[in-house]
């Protein structure tokens, strides 16, 4: 099943790459979801699967899931999220200011 | 020693503060009494019965790197100069300086340097002289771009940083050999061990890296380019830097190691040539220039020249000529500096065509004119101390003997009529600095100030510093037995005894004296005739050339090269890390053997697995496909859920609510934010871009692929995972390990993913709220 997981989180990973290297600001916003979920996916993965009971003790119980990796992604879907809308507001400022959502048209000032 | 060393640098934390009431008293007087101190500490140590002293403070000792300070003759020397001549300038800028200038930035910059110069002469360990000595580098730069709002005092100020700072790194290769070849890396000790050091193959590349730190730093044809464009910093920085003590680094550097060089033939050779040919250069360049400083510049090169090449000598009495001489420089030149200084600041110029006939509105300054220009020129008198030293130049090169080979004795014969050419040139100079700014018509109209005399606190330090060229012309032995010996016996490594006199008899160097001062005169005299020469001769400036179009080249091809991939394209920063980041692990996951397919130990597949898992790869590709705003949420979604429900069956409980409530609100963001942009379109990247993103795209999830099942396979470690399963309750008091996780045991983690949250709703806020005042931000 291990195995099963990594080729569907490498298969989210190249298809979040893919979305990241495109102009269209919104297909990048969507790569950055798709490489967390992908990110998410391998980590849990790696804890391995399907090993015990859920994380919570309970009396007589001794057999439990790798708990490391969950407090990880726990963490990390919070990030992601932040990460995620603050994109897409900017997303929305930058179309409100520039009337485009090209990245080729985006580039940064001149002066540089 | 240490306070002694460090003193300056530690004031200079206090003086941004102290400099906050400049106008209640200029900074100046505040922390004058540094330099002071120092400098009487150091006197203390004069005296014929002196002795070397040593004192040790460890610094980084696995590296053998120690700040170990070696006091002898030649670094005693070396600090009267610093701190005596740093206490003149600090009085003497106290004046020069308005209180409307940053103080406070000039005074820390003077006062690291001070530390940094100390430390380069007593510094006994190498790699501690090598830190010291980029710290003058460094304070260089600072000083002379004090006026940063001047172009001419930023380019002066890159330009000696360049040069200076690329000789030091060639004098660290330098000392890096010299370190592996005798396994040490106190001064004291490379000199106990000259034979491993000459007989080594690294030699000849040791020498070449020495000599180029010692030429870049003393300003030696033909890095000498850097020292003119140093001028345009503040008078007293060229007083003190760049002509009394930062430009005779390299000097002390090759005095310090001539105890081991000397009397090698490539040494004597190479000291002995370029000084002679800096020394001629330098003279002859400044009889051309027309400011002031320029000419006490050139003036400044063709001195360093001359010890340079003194120091190559390697006789006794060159090396004692030769430290003689950085005494009597120090006093005439630095009292010399401080005069221009105070032409330029009470007649607005430093043009000497503008100047003439001061001498009735400054009587001072033109006296002590006088005695500096004269004491410079060489001219026999009794009371002038450069006398004493340009003729014992002159005796040194008449005694070149013993050196065997035919280009080297061909050398040995033509090194005194250089010499003497030379001192004519510096004869001319001398008296065309003087005569030219003192004397002759007074050209009122060319002014823009009336001159009148300086205050009398302004000349003190001149005078101070011409009161030494004349005790030491009338009394020359005063300061040989307590001072110069040592200092001589120090670099000459065996005992040196020398009786300063200044009638010698008829003998060959009065004869040379002589000449310089019969010719010297004519051409003085006759300089109307002979300034076509001076301007027709170039020599100079083709080495300026050189270096604008190094650096023009160097600036423009590296923004070349740096444009071609940072051309603001987003795609094309992703593609470059992306792929580096593929190639350098993979190549690092092959050469290291990490790759492992040996898979045991993994879960039992079951159907509805695979089909959630089928679902999610399909969405996640259509996502590259889709055109529609609703369809792309939708199967973003779908990846998403898809996962949650993963979640679930890996026993992750809590991840899949957290999961299940973030996607929802992501979801409604993205339509929220769908609302307001365009459709997405038909992707329109050529066919080569489209070629890149999937090889790239497709060895990024390969290599991902690999990593996990070899990750997977491969534990290095023990799990740290059971001691939270064991503790939660105990230490953590919560049944619920992956919350006590994150609220207990890394509960700082937490914190902090909360503030990039809080960060996020911040700047989501302020784009949203600001929206209406567009163009205003």
């Amino acid at each position: 099943m291990e195995i099963l997981m990594a080729i569907l989180a490498s298969i989210l990973f190249a298809t979040a790459i893919y979305n990241l290297l495109q102009k269209q600001f919104l297909r990048i916003i969507i790569g950055t979801v798709l490489l967390s979920h992908a990110a998410h996916l391998f980590l849990l993965t790696m804890g391995k699967l399907k090993r015990g009971n859920p994380p919570v003790l309970v009396e007589g119980v001794t057999n439990y899931t790798d708990p490391l990796p969950q407090a990880l992604i726990l963490t990390s879907i919070v990030i992601s999220f932040g990460v995620t809308s603050f994109l897409l507001v900017l997303a929305y400022r930058t179309f409100t200011l520039n009337k485009s959502d090209n990245m080729d048209e985006l580039r940064g000032s001149s002066d540089e | 020693m240490i306070y002694a060393v460090f003193a300056p640098i530690l004031f200079a934390i206090v003086i941004p503060f102290l400099s906050r009431m400049k106008h209640k008293i200029h900074t100046g007087w505040l922390i004058l009494p540094v330099p002071l101190l120092v400098f009487i500490y150091f006197v203390s140590f004069v005296g014929s019965g002196f002795e070397s002293q040593v004192s040790n403070y460890s610094w980084i000792p696995s590296l053998d790197i120690s700040l170990s300070f070696h006091l002898d003759g030649l670094s005693l020397l070396f600090a009267l100069l610093i701190s005596g001549i740093g206490s003149l300038v600090v009085l003497y800028s106290i004046y020069y300086l308005d209180r409307e200038e940053r103080l406070g930035h000039f005074y820390t910059y003077l006062y690291i340097f001070m530390t940094a110069m100390l430390g380069v002469v007593l510094s006994d360990n190498v790699f501690a002289l090598y830190a010291f000595w980029e710290f003058t580098s460094l304070s260089s730069f600072l000083l002379i771009g004090y006026w940063h709002f001047k172009e001419r005092s930023r380019y002066g100020a890159i330009k000696s940083l360049l040069i200076t700072v690329s000789g030091g790194f060639s004098l660290l290769a330098g000392l890096i050999s010299l370190t592996i070849v005798t396994g040490t890396t106190s001064i004291r000790e490379m000199v106990g061990q000259p034979d491993v050091i000459l007989e080594s193959s690294f030699f000849p590349l040791i020498l070449i890296f020495l000599l180029l730190g010692a030429f870049t730093k003393s300003a030696q044809f033909p890095f000498h380019i850097w020292l003119p464009d140093a001028m345009e910093a503040p008078t007293p920085v060229s007083a003190y830097l760049h002509s009394a003590t930062m430009v005779k680094a390299g000097i002390y550097l090759m005095a310090r190691f001539s105890a081991i060089f000397g009397g090698e033939p490539s040494f004597f050779m190479l000291l002995s040539l370029f000084g002679i040919i800096t020394l001629v250069c330098g003279s002859y360049m400044a009889v051309r220039q027309t400011d002031l400083k320029a000419i006490l510049a050139y003036s400044t090169i063709s001195q360093l020249g001359m010890i340079m090449a003194m120091l190559g000598f390697g006789t006794d009495i060159a090396i004692f000529a030769a430290v003689f001489h950085i005494l009597n420089h120090a006093t005439f030149k630095g009292s010399l500096f401080m005069i221009a200084g105070i032409v330029d600041h009470e007649t607005g110029t430093r043009d000497i065509r503008k100047l003439g006939g001061l001498m009735t509105f400054m009587p001072m300054s033109a006296t002590l004119a006088l005695f500096g220009t004269f004491s410079m020129a060489g001219v026999p008198l009794p009371f002038l101390n450069g006398f004493y030293s340009k003729e014992m130049f002159f005796d040194a090169s008449l005694q070149l003997s013993g050196y065997a080979g035919t280009f080297v004795e061909i050398v040995a014969i033509v090194l005194p009529y250089l010499a003497v050419i030379g001192s004519i040139f510096t004869f001319v100079y001398s008296m065309y600095l003087f005569f030219g700014t003192f004397r002759g018509k007074y050209k009122e109209e060319q002014l823009p100030v009336k001159p009148h005399e300086a205050p009398f606190m302004m000349l003190l330090s001149p005078i101070i510093l011409v009161s030494g060229v004349i005790i030491i012309g009338l009394f020359p032995n005063l300061f040989n037995n307590g001072l110069l010996t040592h200092a001589a016996d120090a670099v000459f490594g065996d005992e040196v005894t020398k009786e300063i006199s200044f009638w010698h008899g008829f003998i060959p160097p009065l004869y040379m004296s002589l000449t310089v001062v019969i010719l010297g005169a004519i051409l003085v005299l006759t300089k109307t005739k002979w300034e076509r020469v001076y301007n027709i001769l170039p020599g100079n400036f083709s080495f300026n050339r050189i270096y604008d179009w190094g650096v023009n080249q160097l600036e423009a091809s590296s923004n070349r090269i740096t444009f071609t991939y940072m051309n603001g394209s987003l795609r094309l920063y992703m593609v470059l890390l992306l792929a580096s980041v593929t190639a350098i692990t993979g190549t690092a996951l092959f050469i290291s053997d990490g790759i492992n397919f040996e898979v045991s130990d993994v879960a039992p597949v079951t159907v509805h697995e695979v089909l959630i898992a089928i679902v999610m790869a399909l969405a996640a590709i259509a996502t590259i496909f889709v055109t529609n705003r609703l369809a792309a949420i939708l199967v973003v979604g779908v990846v998403g859920y898809g996962l949650a429900i993963l979640f679930v069956l890996y026993s992750a409980p809590d991840l899949a609510l957290t999961q299940l409530i973030v996607e929802t609100v992501t979801v409604a963001l993205f339509l929220l934010c769908f609302y307001h942009l365009p459709n997405l379109t038909k992707r329109t990247e050529s066919i080569a871009h489209r070629g890149v993103n999937i090889i790239i795209s497709i060895g990024f999830g390969a290599l991902m692929l690999v990593m996990s099942i070899s990750a997977y396979n491969s534990q290095f470690f023990d799990t740290i995972s059971d001691y939270f399963t064991e503790n939660s309750y105990k230490l953590g008091g919560g049944d619920n390990i992956v919350n006590v996780i994150l609220v207990d045991f890394r509960g700082l983690d937490t914190l902090f993913e909360v503030s990039v949250l809080f960060g996020a709703g911040l700047a989501i806020y302020t784009l949203i709220r600001f929206r209406k005042n567009k163009g205003a931000k």
